[in-house]
């Protein structure tokens, strides 16, 4: 039974760290990315290509895997965000990536094609998932709340008065671009080495859907809102096997709901913290007098 | 072999440019990528194929029921998805999760409802070619070229002549101007998503008479997508010309070069075309507002 639970805060976790990192890009600068999956998997291939033919250690390819996640996110965020892109060109042009990445890999002799790469040694568990989680949202908390993070939040609210006032609006996104694309890699890295096979098709949009949807649900800028909502979405399907094939259908349905209902996501612009728990326990108990 | 190819190159590209056109028309007064748009086609696909298979329809009888029926799915989607937020006048970021979540709602239903299966359409057309000088081509593509340029130009007539049209055309450049000069703006985004869904239902059609029909198929229309934004999102005429210029590129490359890197190529094309021309081929030089 423990097996099982840990196997499902594993994944959770594997997720959160991925989530987070798209919450700082698109959380923070309002920019949409439809190919997060690519970073995933170039992280997951980078890492798992390292230990599984040139048996490197574990760590150091989980860091290199992010890095690589990181390197393709400056190339395809360079062009990109240096022409300006309107949100839905560079929404699309994410979405073009991530496909083309899918192809490569599946076509590229090293990556082994649509076959995959089985018997990856399996070295992700708990412990190295819950210390990089950690390092994860440290990083994103402190990036966020630097002078980096309040230019971004300027962006995302209004860049042509940002620009005004002397924001770098390129540099702003590009930075966010690249941290969420070295999370999405590392978030590989720890994926390959904890199911300890993967392939090309692990890494469809569906995932990059997954976790944008995880974002807007859970209130773009925050952390901690996407945190539980990637949480939740991991979990209630695990609980609940047998509305396998209606979880997506239920994604969308509630990424809609959402839009029509409540914005703002679970937790809005807000984190979790002891404070609003503090505001929520009164209202819940003074009939939203407080 | 060059003709040849170029022929098939034009079949294809009269698909994207349906699919780019109903896209764009939506861009074109509302300023968001309705992504929901693939979904759309796909129904329209399947509710052709039903249409002949199980009630026994001929084919013009099918695609007129599926140009009923995906306009009617089209305004649906309109009325339920977007006209809160519209109410509410929310920013297009917030109208593109709603598609994306009505894309992925409507792809997993069909998943869950009719099955993962692979149809293919009854044989309307014969499978043999017109050939002629050593240059053939299938009756079926023949068809759907004529058809598609038919269409497009049935719009265009519209666009330009007809009362509504000239309001349609209107609205595209100011919406709120247009609406304080006495057009009812509920009833011209209505009919705007009837038309785009007419268009679904015939592309949609065409593709699964051209391919297979199954619920991913939407996955073509990422090229209508990139075919859009390659002419200039909004601009009609740009999505034709976009539309046909992937289509015979993409053919020229997959003719000499390889299949494989296809896919590969159309995306560099759009983003060394947005490095250039960030607005596209025809696009207005559009700012997004906040």
């Amino acid at each position: 039974m423990w097996q099982y639970v840990s196997g499902v805060i594993s994944l959770g976790l594997i997720y959160v760290i991925a989530t987070v990192g798209l919450a700082v890009f698109t959380g923070f600068t309002g920019l949409f990315s439809l190919g997060h999956a690519a970073f995933f998997a170039i992280g997951a291939y980078t890492a798992a290509i390292l230990t599984y033919f040139y048996g490197f250690n574990f760590y150091v390819a989980l860091a290199l895997g992010g890095c690589a996640g990181g390197l393709v996110g400056f190339l395809i965020g360079y062009p990109t965000l240096k022409a300006k892109l309107r949100t839905d060109y560079f929404a699309i042009a994410t979405l073009g990536f991530g496909e083309a990445i899918r192809v490569l890999l599946e076509n590229l002799p090293i990556t082994q094609g649509a076959r995959g790469l089985p018997g990856i040694r399996g070295e992700t568990n708990l412990p190295v998932l819950l210390v990089c989680t950690t390092l994860v949202i440290w990083m994103a908390w402190n990036l966020i709340h630097s002078r980096h993070g309040r230019a971004c939040i300027a962006i995302r609210e209004d860049f042509v008065a940002a620009e005004m006032m002397g924001v770098n609006i390129f540099i702003g996104r590009l930075r966010s671009l690249v941290f969420s694309a070295f999370c999405a890699g590392l978030a590989g890295g720890l994926f390959a080495h904890y199911f300890c096979f993967i392939q090309p098709s692990m890494f469809t949009s569906y995932m990059s859907t997954q976790m944008t949807a995880a974002v807007v649900a859970g209130g773009m800028g925050s952390i901690s809102g996407p945190v539980i909502a990637t949480l939740i979405f991991i979990g209630i399907p695990e609980a609940l096997r047998v509305a396998n094939i209606w979880r997506l259908v239920a994604y969308g349905l509630m990424l809609v709901l959402i839009m029509v209902f409540r914005p703002q996501g679970l937790m809005g612009y807000q984190e979790l913290s002891l404070g609003l728990v503090k505001s929520w326990y009164r209202r819940l108990w003074k009939g939203g007098r407080a | 072999m060059f003709v040849q190819t170029l022929l098939t190159g034009l079949a294809i590209g009269g698909i994207y440019a349906l699919m780019a056109v109903g896209y764009s028309l939506v861009f074109s007064i509302l300023n968001f990528s309705n992504f929901a748009y693939g979904s759309i086609i796909m129904l329209g696909a399947y509710i052709s194929y039903f249409a002949m298979m199980k009630l026994g329809l001929p084919l013009g009888a099918a695609l007129a029921l599926s140009i009923l029926g995906a306009a009617a799915l089209c305004y649906l989607n309109e009325r339920l998805a977007y006209s809160p937020l519209r109410k509410r006048h929310a920013s297009s970021l917030f109208f593109m999760i709603s598609a994306m979540g009505t894309a992925i709602f409507l792809e997993n239903l069909v998943y869950a409802i009719v099955g993962a299966h692979f149809y293919a359409f009854p044989e309307v057309f014969t499978k043999r070619n017109l050939s002629f000088h050593g240059v053939s081509i299938g009756v079926l593509d023949v068809f759907a070229i004529t058809f598609s340029f038919a269409a497009i130009y049935a719009l265009h007539y519209f666009l330009q002549k007809s009362r509504t049209g000239i309001a349609i055309r209107a609205a595209s450049y100011d919406i709120q101007v247009c609406s304080l000069n006495g057009v009812n703006d509920k009833h011209l985004i209505g009919l705007v998503f009837c038309l785009a869904g007419g268009l679904a239902g015939i592309s949609g059609t065409f593709l699964g008479m051209k391919y297979i029909v199954y619920p991913t198929m939407g996955w073509i229309t990422n090229k209508a997508y990139i075919a859009a934004v390659i002419g200039g999102l909004g601009s009609l005429p740009g999505a034709v010309v976009g539309g046909i210029l992937l289509g015979v590129t993409e053919t020229f490359v997959s003719a000499y070069v390889s299949s494989v890197v296809r896919d590969v190529f159309s995306f560099s094309l759009l983003v060394i075309l947005l490095m250039v021309m960030p607005t596209g081929l025809f696009g207005r030089f559009l700012e997004e507002k906040v």
